[in-house]
Parts: C-alpha cells; sequence; structure tokens
C-alpha cells in the first residue's frame, strides 16, 4: 500500500514537472507567427487562453486548470483545439502493437540464441553470437532503422515485388499492416535481442553449473531433457522478469522508431508535440510513460514472486 | 521501498555492459576468490579496444586541422559528388566537403560523450555514496529524486529544455542530469556494505566528520566500480546524444556531430551512399571502442563475472 501511494505521487510529480517545465519553455504563441495576415494579439490571445495555452496567464492559474483536469481525466487540448486524451488513446494502439511485436520476436531470438550461446560455451557458436550481438549492441536505433529502409528498398528492387513497407502504418487489411510493422518492429527488436540474448546466457550458464542439473545427469536423464526441463525453467525466470518491466520502458522507448518509420503512434507525436509546443500533450504522454513503467515494474516484482516463491521477501 | 526495485531491474545493458549475474534476484552467485598472481592490465580485447579509441580520439584531434578545407567552406565545383583525391570523403549537396565534417563530427561526439560520462558518474558517486552512508531520511530524500528522473522520460525533457538552446554545453548539462540514476544505486549499495568495514567506522570513532569519511574513505575507495561505470557511460552518452541530434534537439548547426550528420546524409544515402556511411561507421567503431575497453574494465572489477566469459 505504502508503495502504491509512493507510485501514485511520483507519477503526479513527474507529470506535473513536465508540464510546467513545457509551459515554461515552449513558446505556443509560435504557431500564429507565420500566418501572412497576421492574426491580431487579442485572437491569438483568446484562442490560447481556450486551450489554456495562453503566456499571459498566471502559471499557477494554468497549472490549477490543468491539474483540475487531470484529476476528472481530462487531459487538456491541443493548440488547435483537438482532445489530448482522445488523441493518445489512439495512438497508445498504434505504438501498442509495434512493442508487442518487437518485444514478441527479440525475446524469442534472445533467449534461443542465449540459451544455445551457454549451451556450446565458447565453442563456434557461443563466439560468433557473441560478436554479433556486441556489434548490435554498438549500433545507435538511428543508424539501425535507416540501415533496414535501405536492405529494404534493395531487396524490394531485387524481387520485384514492393513487400516491405518503409513508412506510415497501413490502412488495408492485416497483411498491409504486417507489411508495414516489420521493419519497425526489426528495429526495436534486434537491439533487445541482444541484450535478451546476453542476459538469458548468464543465467543459463549460472544454472548449468548449479548441482541439481549435475544430480538430473547422473541419474540418467538425457542431456535434452535436463537443458530443457531442469535448466533452461530456471534461467528464464530472472530473464521474463526482466522481459516485463522492459516492456513499460518501450512504450516511449519506441520514439526513435516510430519516427524514423513514421508510425502515428505515441513516440512520434512526441517530437511533434514539442515542434508545436503542445504543453498538454507532453505532460499527457509523460504520465502515460509513468504509468506504464511503474505498472510494469510492479507487474515485474509480482511475476518474480510468482515464478520463485521460495525467494520471496 | 522502490529503491530495490529499481536497482533490480534497471540495468544499462543496452550500452554493452554485460549483466551482472549476481543481480538476477534468483539466483546467488559466490563471488570467486582472486587469483594470487597479478593479473594483467588489459585483456586482448580491452588492449584492441584501447587502440581503436586512441586512434579514433587522435584523428578527431589532429584530422580537422591536417584536413585542407573547413566545416565552413563549399566547392562549388563538387556538389554531392563520390569520394575523390580532393574530397576522399565525398562532398555533400551543397559541396561541403565529408572528410572534415566527419571528423569535426567525431571530435563533437566524443567530447559529448567523455564529459557527460566523467560529470554523471562524479554526480552518481556523491549522491550513491551520501545516500548509503548516511541512511535514514538522507537516502529516502535522495533515492526518491532518483525514481523521479528515472520515471521522466529523459529524451522528453532533454529535447523540451535544448529545443531553446543553441549551446552545447547545456545539452552537457541536460544529458549528465539524466544519465546519472543507475549509478548512483550501485554506488549506494556498495557503500552500504562499506560503511561497516574496519577503517570506516574507526575513522568514524576518531571522530573524523561524516561527510569527510564519505569524500576520503568512501568514495576513493569505490574507484573501480566508478571507472568501469564512467567508461560505459561514454557510450551510453554518445548514443543519448546521436538520437537527439537526429531529431534536431541536440548540436545544432553551425556544429555538427555525428548524429546530426546521420541525419543530413540519411535521406540521400540510397543514391548518395558516402553521405551516410562515413559518419554511421565511425559512429559504430567509436561504441565499439568504448564497450570494448568498458567491459574489459567491469570483467577485473567483478571476478565473479570472469568465470562467464
Amino acid at each position: 500500500m505504502v508503495r502504491l501511494v509512493n507510485y501514485t505521487a511520483l507519477i503526479v510529480v513527474a507529470s506535473s514537472l513536465a508540464w510546467l517545465l513545457a509551459a515554461v519553455t515552449l513558446d505556443p504563441r509560435a504557431n500564429y507567427a507565420g500566418r501572412t495576415p497576421a492574426p491580431p494579439v487579442a485572437v491569438v490571445d483568446a484562442a490560447l487562453s481556450e486551450v489554456n495555452l495562453n503566456d499571459h496567464d498566471p502559471l499557477l492559474d494554468r497549472y490549477l486548470t490543468w491539474i483540475s483536469g487531470v484529476a476528472r481525466g481530462d487531459f487538456g487540448r491541443t493548440w488547435d483545439g483537438l482532445s489530448v486524451g482522445a488523441d493518445l488513446a489512439d495512438r497508445a494502439g498504434v505504438t501498442l502493437r509495434l512493442v508487442t511485436a518487437g518485444l514478441a520476436v527479440g525475446a524469442l531470438l534472445g533467449l534461443t540464441v542465449g540459451t544455445l550461446a551457454a549451451v556450446h560455451h565458447r565453442r563456434w557458436f557461443d563466439r560468433v553470437s557473441g560478436a554479433v550481438v556486441f556489434l548490435l549492441l554498438a549500433v545507435p536505433a538511428v543508424v539501425l532503422a535507416n540501415v533496414l529502409i535501405l536492405g529494404a528498398i534493395r531487396f524490394n528492387d531485387a524481387t520485384g515485388a514492393r513487400f516491405l513497407m518503409v513508412s506510415g502504418e497501413g490502412a488495408g487489411g492485416a497483411l498491409d499492416r504486417l507489411r508495414h510493422l516489420v521493419l519497425p518492429a526489426l528495429t526495436l527488436a534486434l537491439p533487445l535481442a541482444a541484450v535478451f540474448s546476453r542476459y538469458q546466457r548468464n543465467a543459463m550458464l549460472d544454472v548449468l553449473d548449479a548441482d541439481y542439473v549435475r544430480t538430473a545427469r547422473a541419474k540418467g536423464l538425457p542431456r535434452r531433457t535436463v537443458i530443457v526441463r531442469h535448466a533452461l525453467r530456471t534461467a528464464l525466470i530472472p530473464t521474463t522478469t526482466y522481459l516485463t518491466f522492459t516492456f513499460g520502458a518501450l512504450l516511449v522507448g519506441s520514439t526513435v522508431t516510430e519516427t524514423v518509420f513514421g508510425r502515428p503512434g505515441l513516440g512520434q507525436r512526441l517530437i511533434t508535440a514539442i515542434q508545436t509546443s503542445d504543453v498538454n500533450t507532453v505532460a499527457g504522454i509523460t504520465a502515460v510513460a509513468a504509468v506504464a513503467l511503474l505498472l510494469s515494474a510492479v507487474a515485474a516484482d509480482v511475476l518474480q514472486r510468482v515464478l520463485n516463491p521460495g525467494r520471496a521477501r | 521501498m522502490s529503491a530495490s526495485l529499481w536497482g533490480r531491474f534497471t540495468t544499462r545493458a543496452t550500452t554493452g555492459l554485460r549483466p551482472s549475474a549476481s543481480r538476477f534476484p534468483g539466483i546467488s552467485t559466490s563471488v570467486g576468490t582472486p587469483p594470487a598472481a597479478r593479473p594483467r592490465m588489459f585483456s586482448a580485447t580491452g588492449i584492441a579496444g584501447l587502440a581503436l579509441l586512441s586512434f579514433l580520439a587522435a584523428l578527431a584531434v589532429l584530422g580537422p586541422i591536417l584536413v585542407p578545407w573547413t566545416a565552413a567552406d563549399r566547392d562549388f565545383e563538387a556538389f554531392l559528388q563520390p569520394p575523390t583525391a580532393n574530397h576522399p570523403f565525398g562532398t555533400t549537396a551543397s559541396g561541403g566537403d565529408l572528410l572534415v565534417l566527419t571528423l569535426l563530427g567525431l571530435r563533437k561526439s566524443l567530447l559529448i560523450g567523455f564529459v557527460v560520462a566523467v560529470a554523471a558518474t562524479t554526480v552518481a558517486a556523491l549522491v550513491g555514496a551520501f545516500a548509503g552512508y548516511f541512511l535514514g531520511w538522507v537516502d529516502r530524500t535522495l533515492m526518491w529524486v532518483t525514481d523521479l528522473l528515472l520515471v521522466i522520460p529523459a529524451f522528453l525533457v532533454v529535447a523540451v529544455v535544448s529545443s531553446g538552446h543553441d549551446d552545447w554545453i547545456a545539452l552537457v548539462v541536460l544529458l549528465t542530469a539524466f544519465m546519472w540514476m543507475v549509478t548512483a544505486k550501485a554506488v549506494r549499495g556498495a557503500t552500504i556494505v562499506m560503511r561497516d568495514r574496519d577503517y570506516v567506522k574507526a575513522a568514524r570513532f576518531m571522530g573524523v566528520p561524516s561527510h569527510r569519511i564519505v569524500l576520503r574513505h568512501v568514495v576513493p575507495n569505490l574507484a573501480s566500480l566508478l571507472v568501469a561505470d564512467a567508461t560505459v557511460n561514454v557510450g551510453a552518452a554518445i548514443l543519448a546524444e546521436t538520437s537527439l541530434s537526429y531529431f534536431g534537439f541536440g548540436v545544432t548547426p553551425p556544429d555538427v556531430s555525428l548524429g546530426s550528420l546521420i541525419a543530413d546524409g540519411a535521406p540521400t544515402a540510397l543514391y548518395a551512399p558516402w553521405t551516410f556511411w562515413w559518419a554511421a561507421g565511425l559512429l559504430i567503431a567509436l561504441i565499439v571502442a568504448v564497450n570494448l575497453v568498458g567491459d574489459d574494465l567491469r570483467d577485473r572489477f567483478d571476478p565473479a563475472l570472469r568465470a562467464c566469459a
């Protein structure tokens, strides 16, 4: 219970800080500056006051308006009058699909590679996969995304079929969505797989040395059974916990991927919100990110207790 | 308390840090005894990383001086040209020499990476050591701030604030502000163990003021942890700077960094590959070098990991 109160306080303070910071730094008035018949100051003031973005109103008043709105579940409006809550709810689905796909592929790949590397410890597979993982960890997301785009264009040219799409979300059926999902999901999945495989390899190496694994071998169980039934099951516990935690961090961590691939998700909105000085949207995304992060931290903790009751403290 | 929670799950594994097995909640590793013989300074991979890093640093420092072009120069006879004798790395769409731009970008990325890493590790050492030594309300306050900074999306704050500043120093301060938390948690844990050591107790009973015990006895004894973490932070800082600059929130013109060069080059990479690959390749080489050195230092610091390697 104490922790729940503490987390709620963290979420409130984090989004308030983000709102205040954005309100002080960003300048929504700039959105009107470029118009050719320059709109009268009074009109701009009225329009900005309407959405609680007028920097001539006292900061405290604007903050109170915003926070009381949030308490009622209303995240305010963007500079051109749209509801932030509805916008973010739409985008959350797009981001959720991407993160789920990326995490699933990355986890599967990482766990497989990590387990095999541990089983073939210090043999060629371990060494090769170790080198590949090391290289992947050094490639920034922006470079990886662009390299995948270049590769996809070459691939499409070579095969003549335009299967892989490099931009947007896809409006058509499931196949169209899939075509747009492959590359951004890979951009998320490859670095994740690299991290997971390192975790899994270390966890497996620890377990393979354990006494109960040796006992299982000694009583005559085949090597494969011992590795899968005894070692892998135990080694999966810490990695699964870490995986759950990553899910929350990724919800906003996919900013780069979404922007490069032009997917209309939360991360991409973050960039455009800063560019158009949408104070309320910036604060809203911070709140979503904080909630996601803390929820997944709690989920990871619960999962760990369920999977490993002996260690519960 | 949430402090233990974050310490357990937040790792900087993405930067190439080999996750410590002892950090896994389900598995306890026995810390092996250190070998009797004095260990060598660096392993083969560590030396390779150090050599690559020195080479890149020398290139970044000396390169721009030796190249006849400057960042502001425009060659109006060569727009978007592939590499030639005159421009070994090719030219940009506006006729800029890519060799000098890339080397200047490398210099800026290296500089930001090192300054941020040193500053962030310093903050982490102070916060972690004070929290771990004093415990009580000092610890609770400092760890609450640490958790708060971990919850706020760093990318957002840095992007919002730095979109108003063109100064790269401001960028360094902002990146530092969001990079010290995980190391601080590790330092705190190590300090809690250390505060019961005999030499710390002795100092306490001699009446040495607490702040001096922390600065003179606790922090210096964490040097190996701090050096290893600072190295890992260099890579993390360079990566963070790259994605910020890519979106135009980090290093802004006329300054160039590897991130801004990659952003400029990406749209033309298909038909003018030299605008993209030099900067991308150098960036990857730089991170590989930093991670090689960092991993090596970390292995030496934590003998339990050496068994796995």
